[in-house]
């Protein structure tokens, strides 16, 4: 089944895009691509200019995935988990505890996953973010079961992310980008 | 001397993955001992219902300790992958810019520190219903730890090709029995050989050879299909 075609997009460093559409439209297949998670049937994504393919191993060092899945342990605590994260990704200089202060949940650091509410599972999947730098970021749905706070956490750390010259793409379809015209607007139409 | 600092990294990663699992695996005790369980009753079930004939049981013991074994590791093998793919872990090793086939080497060897070692650790407990001499039960255990190891690597190729299948387990053991054959044919040979007085020095070679190409080859062939499974 086709999802997605005659889509091109091009980002650049120090700028956020947002996918925007109806469900089903395919906003996180579109972000699953330029992962490399996905194999497109046709085209290619480029990163720096070399197509990412050729080394996806070093490409992926290169990005962040933030799915829809939370890629979270629910029988491990927060620091647990966000310990292996860094250990998996960002060998040193990663502090998994100021992540977690950063989004306001220092408090959930010894309490395991499961026992969160999903809106707290959703923090500390997001203190991911702040483990370390990376120049692109890749979120589906980062909003979903935020509260204002914790939105508004994430609004910051993007505009610092493109401030220091890193680069979002998000999926987001509630988004009102009239509050946010630093983020550009890329719109997918539904699948024929 | 100077490490290469990606393959450092590596070898943190894997660690990693390594004691996570362990980590689940105490949080989530039955996947400890529900394997451990199942082969205890198997192997104690059978000198009850068979009676104490001495030679009967000498005859027969390895054949069904390693019948047992290879179920036990047959019941949670579909299971390696499962979790890891339903709550997204996968598509971060995915893409935790290593290469997947050295993750999976860390995933495979901590399943089968929860399954196959502990497993090995109990079978001369259960070897005494089958009046295995003290040799024998040596064989048995290198024997069982050897071939833990294949059949782990295979169950985990089996899991990672049926990972995005709705009747995997079924799927699964039809993939995998048949593949592990050799091993089990090996392995109890190896112990029945001992039991009688014979050299297994050779079979149990040979299950070495089986783990090592196994750990070179498996996950090769695994990362592609863990690959194709979150596609």
């Amino acid at each position: 089944m086709t999802v997605l075609a005659q889509v091109s997009l091009e980002l650049t460093a120090g700028e956020t895009v947002v996918l925007q559409g109806p469900n089903g439209s395919g906003k996180t297949t579109l972000l699953r691509v330029v992962g490399g998670l996905t194999q497109p049937l046709d085209g290619e994504v480029r990163f720096a200019g070399a197509p990412i393919r050729h080394d996806l191993a070093a490409y992926s060092r290169q990005l962040l995935w933030y799915g829809h899945k939370a890629g979270l342990k629910d029988e491990l605590t927060a620091i647990e988990n966000l310990t292996l994260h860094a250990q998996l990704r960002h060998a040193d200089a990663a502090d998994p505890d100021e992540a977690l202060r950063q989004f306001g949940i220092a408090d959930c650091r010894d309490r395991v996953v499961g026992a969160l509410s999903a809106g707290q599972k959703r923090r500390v999947a997001l203190a991911r973010l702040v483990l370390g730098q990376v120049p692109l970021w890749l979120l589906d749905e980062p909003f979903t079961n935020l509260d204002q706070a914790a939105a508004q956490t994430l609004h910051e750390l993007i505009a610092a992310h493109n401030a220091a010259g890193g680069t979002c793409l998000l999926a987001a379809h509630a988004l009102r980008l009239e509050a946010y015209p630093a983020y550009r607007p890329f719109s997918l139409e539904a699948a024929a | 001397m100077r490490t290469d600092p990606a393959a450092a990294g590596l070898t943190q990663s894997m660690l990693a993955i390594v004691r996570r699992e362990l980590l689940l695996s105490l949080r989530r005790i039955g996947d400890l001992t529900t394997p451990l369980v199942f082969f205890a009753i198997i192997c104690t079930l059978f000198p009850l219902a068979l009676g104490p004939s001495r030679e009967l049981l000498a005859l027969i013991g390895p054949g069904i300790v390693w019948v047992a074994a290879l179920l036990a590791q047959l019941l949670t093998a579909s299971s390696i992958f499962r979790q890891d793919f339903e709550d997204g872990s996968l598509e971060l090793y995915i893409l935790a810019g290593h290469p997947l086939a050295a993750l999976v080497v860390a995933k495979v060897l901590a399943y089968w520190l929860i399954t196959g070692l502990p497993l090995t650790l109990v079978s001369p407990l259960l070897a005494v219903g089958y009046q295995l001499s003290g040799e024998a039960v040596w064989v048995l255990m290198v024997s069982l730890a050897l071939g833990t190891l294949v059949l782990s690597l295979l169950g985990a190729l089996g899991a990672a090709l049926t990972l995005a299948s709705r009747q995997g387990n079924a799927l699964l053991s039809l993939l995998v029995v048949p593949l592990s054959l050799p091993v089990l044919i090996v392995g109890a040979r190896a112990v029945a050989l001992a039991a009688t007085g014979g050299v297994a020095a050779a079979a149990l070679k040979l299950l070495a050879a089986g783990a090592l190409l196994g750990i070179v080859l498996a996950p090769l062939a695994i990362a592609p299909a863990l690959r194709i499974a979150v596609d």
